[in-house]
């Protein structure tokens, strides 16, 4: 907080990433790619924007662990919400 | 802020897991991680569809993503403009406080109007061509539902940021009420970003 002007040099970096992200993402659809692998990397963009947001912008990065905590619980549950549906995914 | 800080010392306040300034912030995440699973059940219970469907339409095909990634880029500058402006108001600059939260609001309206115009777009023509409406098809329903539930996200977020600069001008919010402010709207933003990934390009 003390280090306001600095702070806004990596609000505008981190600007600047999630762009270029965003439009490799759209580039990568055009390519053809085997399905696998274009799900594969879609989701690794999506995760490492979804996280560059939470740990910059929402300061995760700079804040106590619980709230790092409370942000991960859900994520925890969704795995466990998927885990407990396979029988439904991959009948027999 | 400064009173707090200057009681139990900036290094203790980042130690300690909960203290009296930091509840409203904890209060926050708390809603954000009970929002998440709302949106995590959606998208759980939209993938597991779309794995057991035999025929589901290439999203991108169906949808188009010009617009749709013009609307992320949107609520990603959005998101951009509302940290500039809690900086803003940590270094007491009024006016361009107000500048940079009016931006975005802005931003969120805008991304409501496209998304009101690709909504009327495709339940006016794209989908009625493809033979495909949303009460009988899974692609169609997941996809409103989906959309919809974070559309009303960013509208409440419109409204909410909307009386936090109301509030901050008659003198009755601080700096750390707009940073409770800012987690919400770039949740949204967050979530937008796997939806967009989710829903449009996979």
């Amino acid at each position: 907080m003390s280090s306001t002007a600095h702070a806004q040099n990596n609000y505008i970096k981190i600007f600047i990433i999630l762009s270029v992200l965003t439009v490799v993402e759209v580039s990568i659809t055009f390519l053809g790619l085997p399905k696998m692998l274009l799900v594969s990397l879609l989701v690794i963009f999506a995760v490492w924007k979804a996280a560059l947001v939470a740990l910059h912008f929402m300061h995760l990065k700079f804040e106590k662990k619980t709230l790092t905590i409370v942000a991960l619980a859900p994520f925890v549950l969704c795995v466990f919400l998927v885990l407990m549906l396979m029988p439904d995914i991959f009948p027999h | 802020m400064s009173e707090a800080v200057a009681v139990h010392g900036v290094a203790e306040a980042n130690d300690t897991p909960l203290t009296p300034e930091s509840w409203g912030k904890l209060g926050m995440w708390l809603f954000l991680a009970g929002d998440a699973m709302s949106f995590g059940c959606l998208i759980v219970g939209y993938g597991i569809l779309r794995h057991a469907s035999t025929k589901w339409p290439v999203p991108a095909q169906v949808l188009g993503i010009n617009l749709t990634a013009f609307m992320t880029f949107l609520l990603i500058v959005s998101s951009v403009w509302m940290v500039l402006a809690l900086a803003a108001i940590q270094d007491g600059n009024k006016a361009k406080f107000n500048k940079f939260l009016g931006l975005t609001i802005l931003g969120g309206a805008m991304f409501l109007g496209c998304q009101a115009y690709e909504w009327t777009h495709l339940l006016q023509h794209r989908l009625p061509e493809l033979n495909i409406f949303f009460s009988t098809n899974l692609f169609a329903t997941t996809f409103f539902v989906l959309t919809g539930f974070h559309g009303l996200h960013v509208t409440g977020g419109v409204i909410y940021n909307t009386c936090v600069l109301a509030a901050v001008n008659r003198g009755r919010y601080q700096a750390k009420h707009v940073e409770i402010a800012g987690l919400y709207w770039h949740f949204v933003d967050l979530v937008w970003i796997l939806i967009f990934t989710f829903v449009y390009l996979i």
